[in-house]
């Protein structure tokens, strides 16, 4: 458990919690908050989370891609306010070489966004404020919305 | 005496929009009618409000998505999720 924050993040902490002499490829993944988002001004967001079920699930991507791969994993997502520029999520991988630690990384992203249940509230330039929607075309998340669990 | 001691209910959290579009954050249905999450989407959708939650649901039963088919059962924990926006 642990994998929400409502602090900053840090991901230079979150590799250290993952180096080991023997692992001498490490990725990094950080998600910063983007001034733009379909066309408009984003001046902030507010990141909220079904929190017992996002810890939950974000264990099991960790622990699916340790098994899948011989890597160790940090993982963090941010919730609350955030400004432009902040860090939204940070992964952390590192393996014994880089082609692990690189695949590894790219499975925890996509399968964070695809299924820990985390939402968006944009505000934008002129003071309006949306709930992103990845499943409405203009969006910038190329991710549809699914109504079945795919697997 | 509360009709929720006597009635069994299924808590259903909603979230986001979905919270926004019926102005709470969870609602207490009556188990009476409701055999699976998808029976449980729409007597959510027949509430004040609910007539926008429908195309791009999710739905978790006791913390994990589930298809639509899924039973449910008398306090089960149920949840609403709009399009999913992290990262």
């Amino acid at each position: 458990m642990g994998f929400l924050s409502h602090d900053a993040l840090n991901p230079e902490g979150l590799m250290a919690e993952v180096s080991a002499p023997e692992r001498g490829g490490t990725v990094t993944f950080v998600g910063l908050v983007r001034n733009h988002h379909g066309g408009r001004q984003v001046r902030s967001l507010t990141y909220s989370a079904y929190e017992p079920m996002a810890e939950s699930v974000c264990a099991e991507i960790l622990a699916e891609a340790e098994s899948r791969w011989p890597v160790r994993i940090a993982l963090r997502h941010r919730l609350g306010a955030l400004e432009i520029g902040e860090v939204a999520v940070a992964i952390a991988v590192a393996g014994d070489h880089r082609d692990e630690a690189f695949e590894a990384c790219r499975y925890l992203i996509e399968e964070l966004k695809r299924r820990v249940p985390i939402w968006k509230r944009e505000t934008y330039a002129d003071g309006s404020e949306a709930w992103v929607d990845p499943t409405q075309p203009g969006t910038a998340t190329r991710e549809s919305g699914i109504e079945e669990p795919s697997r | 005496m509360s009709t929720t001691l006597r009635s069994p209910i299924i808590r259903v959290h909603l979230f986001a929009r979905y919270a926004d579009l019926l102005g709470v954050d969870h609602v207490d249905l009556p188990i009476d009618g409701l055999a699976t999450a998808g029976d449980v989407v729409s007597r959510v959708q027949g509430l004040p409000g609910g007539r926008d939650i429908g195309i791009g649901s999710l739905v978790a039963v006791n913390l994990r998505q589930v298809p639509l088919h899924t039973p449910v059962v008398a306090g089960d924990e149920v949840a609403l999720l709009p399009p999913l926006a992290g990262g």
